[in-house]
This record gives structure tokens, C-alpha cells and sequence, in this order.
């Protein structure tokens, strides 16, 4: 077939950029070769539209091994151990089909990680589905629930955290984004850049088989009616022949034969190969008859660009093909030489002894084309006047159950009790708490993690709400113990042609980027997921932000359940009274309006940094950080879980008991400590300058404010763990 | 004393009854599934996970890896043999202990805490565990035991039956079900009880800071016993 200028932009070019093609080439491509082009250059694989503004986020660090670039970043953990992770999205697959788009979407992202040759130990995922009164909602739960499961546990992987929202802006499009985190030697990881010619290019894992393909492609472009008929694109997984790879290529990766490795994800065989090459600066010939196929007849065109799973490109040392392939032979797993590098700088394939593509590989990758877009800039948007007289009308108990047992608030139990989170048997804090923790296997470390969005306030004004996310991650690792160190993200936002969106995203990503650098807390890794809407409608700007820290000795992590009656709560920050974008305000007061909650890094910092303090001196008993719905609902979830009650007083604020308990002020925790221990703690409170409230004290079984509500812990349980069930079944 | 785990492709849980067994004392050895011979032993463990991705019936095809005539001949010859999770389901299709394991009641994967009653301690595993009632962990998709009428006959005159599910109480209730297990069978015996299938992972409980340490009082009992 010969190409034009129509059959690029069917594969979703555009007209200027295939008349760059065709310039850069100096002729007309071929099918394969225009094929190529189109998944290299592809939003999903280029970052076209973002990498201008992801440059300005902050990358480095004492503790950064790995920033991005690489398959996954690294951290060092100290004692020669570092921790390899990142998140990514696989939203648009898990739509057309929610089992296996999360179930792949989960497998990717391990494939990532352990590619660099680590060893999972925790994955996470952050999901967002459409209104809960949405047709397709519960469905599409259902099936990304045991998608996620059923590659995660599969591969013996615990999972021990996450996140789930429910929003309208998701009906036509939810979010999956899957996190994984590894464990390695400092000095055994691998990277993706070959170097040395004449090395044999090996091809490991499934075979090639016709599923996928232009699977990156449909991941940058907006969904219509037609969506459905996009089905064929969508990879199908095989998690037991993911975890025979892992097993293989880590047994590989023990000895010294590889030289590069890199998982075929997006756009397969051709991006591997292709970035391997590239960031080794040198060629690559294949010979395309010698790729394992599942179906016959397939052309070099289908075969480069596939997206069957569970399958490695590795750069092998001379001489090391037989004890390579012994070691795959052993796991049952394809294994075959395919090429070799070279020192052409381009990629050139044969099938049937010809020719059928030869494309230098700069003009892949560092000519592939880069965009200034558009963008708007959004308001501060006014604050609400909400009359005080407005609150009286409502009953504390009443909002309190509406609260608890709201679809963004209530527990996650029917989710999480689907996903193994105890397999590898080091564990030590399961979903539901602030942040999962598993130990370092035989050590005395413990690694945490949280997975963390606010598209509410992303929404309402996003450099606020990108700020916003990155401290409330921040805040979720030192609840438990952990020294935050450096993050992963998942950028899903709608389509980057639209000023609006790309003013969404470029305003996000400088909250992120602010807020990462006061808190030198650096973003390794991460990945990017635009054109997330339906025709016109988009989603709302949601970033998702994975946070990674260190408990250097894991008997020291913190829980939130209350522990002891008698034991003293204090709230930790300034309670400032901001309704607007709560929960309360949105859907209790019905009010839409507004600025999210404003973020002070300084405050941020401190009060993080003197609870840290707090919980290394064994002061804290219990912790838990103040986020959506408020003191209120962050108390009664505290009390939930540690089947306990408390009685406390509203401090004497010029503030009203409503927006005292429900406004969404950042920087705050709540903390649980001995009355023995009061006066230390308040001296360093007050040495560090940090505001905090004494609330009140633990009880039995009874939640009393003011002394004149009254709520049982089992009112309290029935509120928050019934929902999700109850709507589910 | 010294024990075998066998490792399957798609095994998972061969490391954590690995760490468990060396933690309470055993000399622990991993043996890979296409090995032909067993080495000498105390105790042979099938450890959980997806053993050949359990695409055609969990724990089918493992039950003709070629490891396994070893391991039959071992148990038949009297040899203590425990298959957990994954492992159980491999020892019902292995025809070592009676029964089968459909997917669970409601459809779906179930990972939590659950309370087991334990009070058959005629046999080398159970014997001078000197409480009843354990908190141990589950996590299965086919943990849902089934056998026929007469099968179940036999199971109970033989006193096959190891655990079942229950409350905190040992009260063993339909309600304190978590798969739809018949007679709430959490584990279960061949007649000679020197097999053991169950579901629960004990080598997940065996730390104070895991879900919890029950598990430890079996493995500390277990190695007693073989002493």
C-alpha cells in the first residue's frame, strides 16, 4: 500500500507533522515505516504536549538514584538498598474493558520496575469512577476491581494501598493508575541504554500476537460513540506468564550478561528497541521472521507494533545467549536472538531477507515533534459568603452520616478485601490506613507508600490544588512514621488542543512543581494521560501523586486507631474555618463555588516535620492527617478503627462548631498522646512554633461533642462501612 | 528437622513458607517442580499461589508436575504432607485428600482475617495445641469446599475434617462462612491425617507485626510434634 497524506492522519498525525516525516526521511514512508512514526510520535509516547512544562518540575536529590527518563525512578534506602517505582495510568483500555485494561495496566507498570531489576514488593492503584448514579459505574468497577486483583495477586504481589473517587466528570471516562513499587541493590539495576556494537538484541517472555496493537495510538486520542469498536486494541494479560518472566529475568539479572533491558509497553517492540538504541546513541537491525508469533502471517507492520504483554527486549553480552536462554528454557518462556546493534544509527528490519524499514533514529525520537500550546490561565475564584445562621439548621449527627458515608469518604473495604495485601508476609500496614508499609524483607526498615489525588480542588483552581496533593502525600507518609522522600505521578487530564485543559495541566503541574521543591520531595518518575474525554466533555484535572518514604525502624510506625482511654488528642495546624470545596460545602451546603483551601508550604513543613519529630521521640500513640470532611471525619474514622470513643469540646475559636469540624484547613493531623507526655509535646510544639488545639480525651465507646452530641462507635462503623457493600451487592 | 517446599511455576507463597518454617527451626529446602526425586525429609509443604496460572483448574496441572508421583509415594509411605491454599487445591486434584475447592460463594477474591476452630488434635499436626479457636489469614478466590453426600460421610465417621470457620466464640455458623465452604471446612485430613490441606496461611500470621501470631503457635507445635 502505498502511503499518503490521508492514510498518516488515519493514524492520527497530523498533516504538518507527516509533511516533517516525510521531510526529515527525504521520501515517502512505507506502511511499516509511517507506522513507526505514528507510535513513536504519539502523545502517550512522545510527551509532545507536556515534556515543555515537565522540565520545570524538580527531579534531583541526595536521595535520587534515578530521576525520569528511565523505565521507573530509584531512591536510595540507605545500606546499599534502593527502591525502584512509578505509577501509571491505563485509563482509556480499562473503559473499553475494565478487567483486562487494570489488569495490563497493573502488569505494566510491575514490568516497569522489575525491568530495572528489582523485585516488586507493593503495588497501589488510584481509580476514579463516573457518579454513582451512572449506568455504567457499578460495572465498571466491578470489572477494574478484578482486573487489578487479578494480576496483582496472581503475581504474589501484595497491594497494599490506594484510592477511589467518584465524580461525574468520570462517566465517560474513569481513571486507572497503577503504582508498583521494587526493591533492589544500589549497585544490580539495570537501565535501558545499550552500549557496544555487534551485541545480540534478544526477544523474551509471550509471544506476538495481533492484540494491541495501536494500543498507544487510541491512548491519545478522545473517546466518541464508536469507542466500543476499539475493543480489538485492547491488550489481554497473562500474569502467570508475567511472574515466570519476573522469576526468569531476575535469575538472569543475578549474573553479569545483560547489558540493557526494557519491557515492550507502549507501542511494543518498536519503542523498546528503538529508545534502547537511542539512549546508547547507536543502530539497530532486526530480523523480524525470527520474532516468536502467536498467529501466522503477521506483517513486520503488526508485528512492530503489537501490544501483547509479558514480553522484554534485552542487549546481551557476547557469548551469553546459551546461559540466557537456559534460564528461559527452564521458566518455559520464548526466547530468541532477533538482532543486533550497530553502528548505523538507524533502525532498519528485515523480513524475508528484505529490507522493509530503515529510519534514522534521531528523527524518532529527539526530532519528534514538541508543542508550546495554548493555555488559560484560571482564577483565584471569589470566596463564598456563607451566613452563619445557614449552619443552624443542621443537626451535627445528621451531616455526620451523610459524611461518613459519602462514596468519596466511606471505606474501601469491598475493594481492597479483593486484592491480596498480605502475600510476601512483610505487611505491616493494610489498606485503610494513611499509607500501606511493608518491611524491607529481613531488615529492620519499612518502606511506606500513598497514592493520593484532589480533583475537587485541581478543579476549582489548579495551582493550588497541584500544591494540594503533593502536601497531602507528604502528610499521609509522616501519619504513619515515614520520612517522605520522593514521588511518582499520574498527570490524567482532557485534551491538551483545548486551552482550558492544557491551562489545567500547565497550572498543575507548577503547583506540584512548588510544592515538591519547598518539601524537597522530588518527583522520580511519572507518566502522562491526556485526551481523557468524551466528545467534548472532559474529566476534572487529576493528578495523581505517589508518595514514597522510609521508617528506619518499622516498630516505630504509627496507625490510627485510637489506642488508649484517657489518652490525650490534639489537633496539630491552624483551623482556619475554609468551607469552600469541602465536602460539607459541596454536599451538604450544595455549594459549588469558591477557592479550595490555600496551601502555606511553610506551615506545611513544620507541622510535618515537628509530628515526624513527635513520633521519633515516641511521643504519638496514634496519627492521622486531616483531609476531606474535616476534624470530625478524620476523629471518627481514628475512633472506628481503634473501636474507641471520645468526648471533646470545641476550642473557644470566634468560629462556629460547623466550620470548626468540617472545614478542610491543610497542614493539620490529628495526634493521640499519654497525658503524661503533655507537657513534652507542648514544648516542642511550641518550640517549633506550631499551632495545635488540645481537643479532648479517649473514651470508651461514645463520640460526645460540646457534651451535647451524642454518637456510638457502632452509629459511627454503620455509617462509614455500609455503602460501598450495600451499593455493590 | 527438615522439610521440602515445592515450587511450582506460578507458586507465590514458597518464600514466605520458607521464611516461617527456618524461623520456628526446620532445615528448609526449595525443591523446583520438574525435579524427579525428593530428598529426605520431615515434612513436604505445597505452598500457595497460581501454580500454571490456575487456567484449567487450580491446582490441575500441578497435580502431574513431575515432583509430584514423589510426593505421593512419600505421603502414601506415611510422610507428613501440607498443602496450603493453592497447595490444597493441588492435593484434592492429586487425590490425596477427598473433595473438591469451587471458586468462592460470592464470586469473588477474599483477603482477610478469619477465626478457624481447630479441636481434632488426633493427628501429628494438631496434637497438644492447647487452644481452640486461632485467627488466622485468608486469601483465595477457590477456597469453597465441596464433596458429595457419601464422600462427606466418610470425612466425618473418619474425623477427616481439620478446621473449620468460626467467630471469635468457636462458634461454627453459616454467617461465620467466608466461601460457602461445606459444613464450614476450612481444612481437611486424608484418613491416615499425615496429609493436610487448608485454606488459611499460617505463615502469614507468625509476627506480632503482621496481621497477627497465630500462626507462629502452629508452626512451634508442628516442629514439637515431628521432634
Amino acid at each position: 500500500m502505498e502511503v499518503n497524506e490521508q492514510i498518516a492522519l488515519d493514524h492520527g498525525l497530523k498533516k504538518e507533522e507527516y509533511k516533517k516525516i516525510c521531510d526529515l526521511l527525504k521520501r515517502i514512508p512505507n506502511l511499516t515505516e509511517l507506522g513507526i512514526f505514528s507510535a513513536m510520535w504519539n502523545e502517550h509516547c512522545s510527551y509532545k504536549s507536556s515534556r515543555l512544562h515537565l522540565k520545570k518540575l524538580p527531579t534531583s536529590g541526595k536521595k535520587v538514584i534515578q530521576g525520569p527518563g528511565e523505565n521507573a525512578g530509584v531512591i536510595d534506602i540507605e545500606d546499599g538498598d534502593a527502591i525502584v517505582f512509578k505509577i501509571e495510568s491505563h485509563n482509556h483500555p480499562s473503559f473499553i474493558e475494565p478487567y483486562q485494561g487494570a489488569a495490563t495496566g497493573v502488569g505494566g507498570i510491575m514490568r516497569d520496575v522489575f525491568t530495572m531489576g528489582a523485585r516488586p514488593i507493593a503495588n497501589l492503584n488510584s481509580i476514579h469512577f463516573g457518579s454513582s448514579q451512572h449506568k455504567k459505574t457499578k460495572n465498571l468497577l466491578r470489572g477494574v476491581v478484578h482486573g487489578i486483583g487479578g494480576y496483582g495477586n496472581c503475581m504474589g504481589v501484595p497491594t497494599i494501598a490506594g484510592q477511589t473517587s467518584f465524580d461525574s466528570s468520570y462517566n465517560g471516562n474513569i481513571l486507572v493508575n497503577a503504582m508498583t513499587l521494587g526493591l533492589v541493590k544500589k549497585n544490580k539495576i539495570f537501565y535501558s541504554k545499550a552500549a557496544g556494537l555487534n551485541k545480540p538484541v534478544i526477544y523474551v517472555g509471550s509471544k506476538t500476537g495481533r492484540d494491541g496493537i495501536h494500543g498507544a495510538s487510541m491512548a491519545s486520542a478522545s473517546f466518541d460513540e464508536k469507542i466500543e469498536e476499539k475493543k480489538p486494541t485492547v491488550q489481554v494479560g497473562d500474569p502467570f506468564t508475567e511472574k515466570l518472566l519476573l522469576e526468569a529475568c531476575l535469575e538472569l539479572m543475578a549474573g553479569d550478561s545483560i547489558i540493557a533491558i526494557q519491557d515492550m509497553g507502549a507501542a511494543g517492540l518498536t519503542s523498546s528497541s528503538i529508545e534502547m538504541a537511542s539512549k546508547g546513541n547507536l543502530g539497530i537491525e532486526l530480523n523480524l521472521n525470527k520474532v516468536p508469533c502467536r498467529e501466522s502471517q503477521m506483517t513486520p507492520y503488526e508485528i512492530m507494533l503489537s501490544e501483547s504483554q509479558e514480553r522484554m527486549l534485552i542487549v546481551l553480552e557476547n557469548g551469553k545467549e546459551d546461559l540466557a536462554k537456559k534460564i528461559f528454557d527452564k521458566w518455559d518462556l520464548d526466547f530468541a536472538v532477533i538482532g543486533k546493534t550497530t553502528n548505523t544509527k538507524n533502525i532498519e528490519l528485515y523480513y524475508d531477507e528484505k529490507q522493509v524499514a530503515s529510519i534514522p533514529i534521531n528523527t524518532l525520537v529527539e526530532n519528534s515533534p514538541m508543542y508550546d500550546r495554548k493555555w488559560k490561565k484560571t482564577k483565584l475564584p471569589k470566596k463564598n459568603l456563607i451566613k452563619k445562621e445557614e449552619f443552624k439548621k443542621f443537626k451535627i449527627k445528621e451531616v455526620l452520616n451523610k459524611i461518613l458515608s459519602n462514596p468519596n469518604v466511606c471505606s474501601k473495604e469491598w475493594i481492597w478485601q479483593q486484592y491480596d495485601h498480605t502475600v510476601m508476609g512483610d505487611t505491616i500496614q493494610k489498606p485503610g490506613g494513611d499509607s500501606g508499609v511493608v518491611r524491607v524483607h529481613g531488615t529492620d526498615k519499612a518502606v511506606a507508600a500513598t497514592v493520593d489525588s484532589s480533583a475537587i480542588y485541581c478543579w476549582a483552581h489548579p495551582l493550588t490544588g497541584g500544591k494540594q496533593v503533593v502536601c497531602e502525600s507528604w502528610r499521609n507518609l509522616i501519619s504513619v512514621g515515614a520520612t517522605p522522600i520522593a514521588i511518582t505521578n499520574c498527570l490524567n487530564f482532557g485534551s491538551p488542543e483545548k486551552e482550558e485543559n492544557m491551562g489545567e495541566f500547565v497550572e498543575c503541574v507548577q503547583g506540584i512543581g512548588e510544592a515538591c521543591e519547598y518539601l524537597k520531595f522530588p518527583v522520580v518518575s511519572g507518566n502522562v494521560s491526556f485526551y481523557n474525554q468524551t466528545k467534548e466533555i472532559g474529566i476534572k484535572p487529576t493528578p495523581s501523586i505517589g508518595g514514597v518514604g522510609l521508617i528506619k525502624n518499622y516498630k516505630q510506625m504509627i496507625t490510627m486507631d485510637f489506642k488508649e482511654i484517657n489518652n490525650l488528642v490534639l489537633i496539630i495546624g491552624k483551623t482556619e474555618g475554609h468551607l469552600d470545596q469541602s465536602l460539607f460545602a459541596r454536599n451538604i451546603l450544595n455549594e459549588k463555588n469558591g477557592p479550595p483551601p490555600e496551601i502555606n508550604l511553610f506551615n506545611e513543613k513544620n507541622n510535618g516535620e515537628t509530628v515526624l519529630q513527635l513520633i521519633k521521640d515516641n511521643l504519638i500513640r496514634s496519627a492521622h492527617d486531616v483531609s476531606i470532611g474535616g476534624i470530625i471525619t478524620a476523629v471518627s474514622k481514628m475512633c472506628i478503627k481503634g473501636n474507641k470513643g471520645i468526648e471533646f469540646n470545641k476550642p473557644k475559636y470566634f468560629m462556629s462548631e460547623t466550620e470548626y469540624l468540617f472545614s478542610e484547613d491543610q497542614g493539620r493531623y490529628v495526634i493521640e498522646i499519654e497525658p503524661k507526655n503533655l507537657k513534652k509535646v507542648e514544648n516542642i510544639l511550641n518550640k517549633n512554633s506550631v499551632h495545635f488545639d488540645e481537643l479532648g480525651k479517649i473514651t470508651d465507646k461514645n463520640m460526645i461533642i460540646n457534651g451535647k452530641t451524642k454518637v456510638t462507635i457502632d452509629e459511627l462503623k454503620s455509617y462509614n462501612t455500609n455503602w460501598l457493600s450495600n451499593y455493590m451487592n | 528437622m527438615k522439610s521440602v517446599v515445592i515450587t511450582f511455576p506460578g507458586s507465590n507463597c514458597d518464600r514466605d513458607m520458607h521464611v516461617a518454617l527456618t524461623k520456628f527451626g526446620f532445615k528448609n529446602q526449595m525443591v523446583w517442580h520438574n525435579d524427579n526425586e525428593l530428598p529426605k525429609s520431615d515434612l513436604v509443604v505445597l505452598p500457595g499461589g497460581f501454580s500454571y496460572g490456575d487456567y484449567l483448574r487450580c491446582g490441575s496441572m500441578a497435580s502431574k508436575s513431575k515432583i509430584m508421583q514423589s510426593v505421593i509415594n512419600f505421603a502414601k509411605s506415611g510422610g507428613l504432607v501440607m498443602g496450603i491454599c493453592n497447595g490444597f487445591q493441588i492435593l484434592v486434584e492429586s487425590g490425596l485428600v477427598p473433595g473438591v475447592l469451587l471458586r468462592n460463594k460470592y464470586l469473588e477474591f477474599i483477603c482477610k482475617n478469619v477465626f478457624v476452630k481447630i479441636d481434632n488434635k488426633d493427628n501429628p499436626y494438631f496434637k497438644n495445641l492447647d487452644k481452640e479457636v486461632f485467627e488466622l489469614h485468608i486469601a483465595h478466590n477457590e477456597g469453597n469446599y465441596f464433596c458429595t453426600n457419601d464422600q462427606l460421610k466418610e470425612i466425618q465417621d473418619n474425623n477427616q475434617v481439620a478446621i473449620y470457620y468460626c467467630n471469635d466464640n468457636g462458634k461454627t455458623e453459616e454467617k461465620f462462612n467466608p466461601n460457602g465452604s461445606l459444613k464450614n471446612i476450612a481444612g481437611i485430613f486424608n484418613k491416615e491425617k499425615n496429609v493436610l490441606g487448608m485454606m488459611p496461611h499460617p505463615e502469614r500470621m507468625i509476627d506480632q507485626s503482621l496481621s497477627g501470631e497465630d500462626g507462629s503457635l502452629f508452626f512451634k507445635n508442628l516442629i514439637n510434634n515431628i521432634k
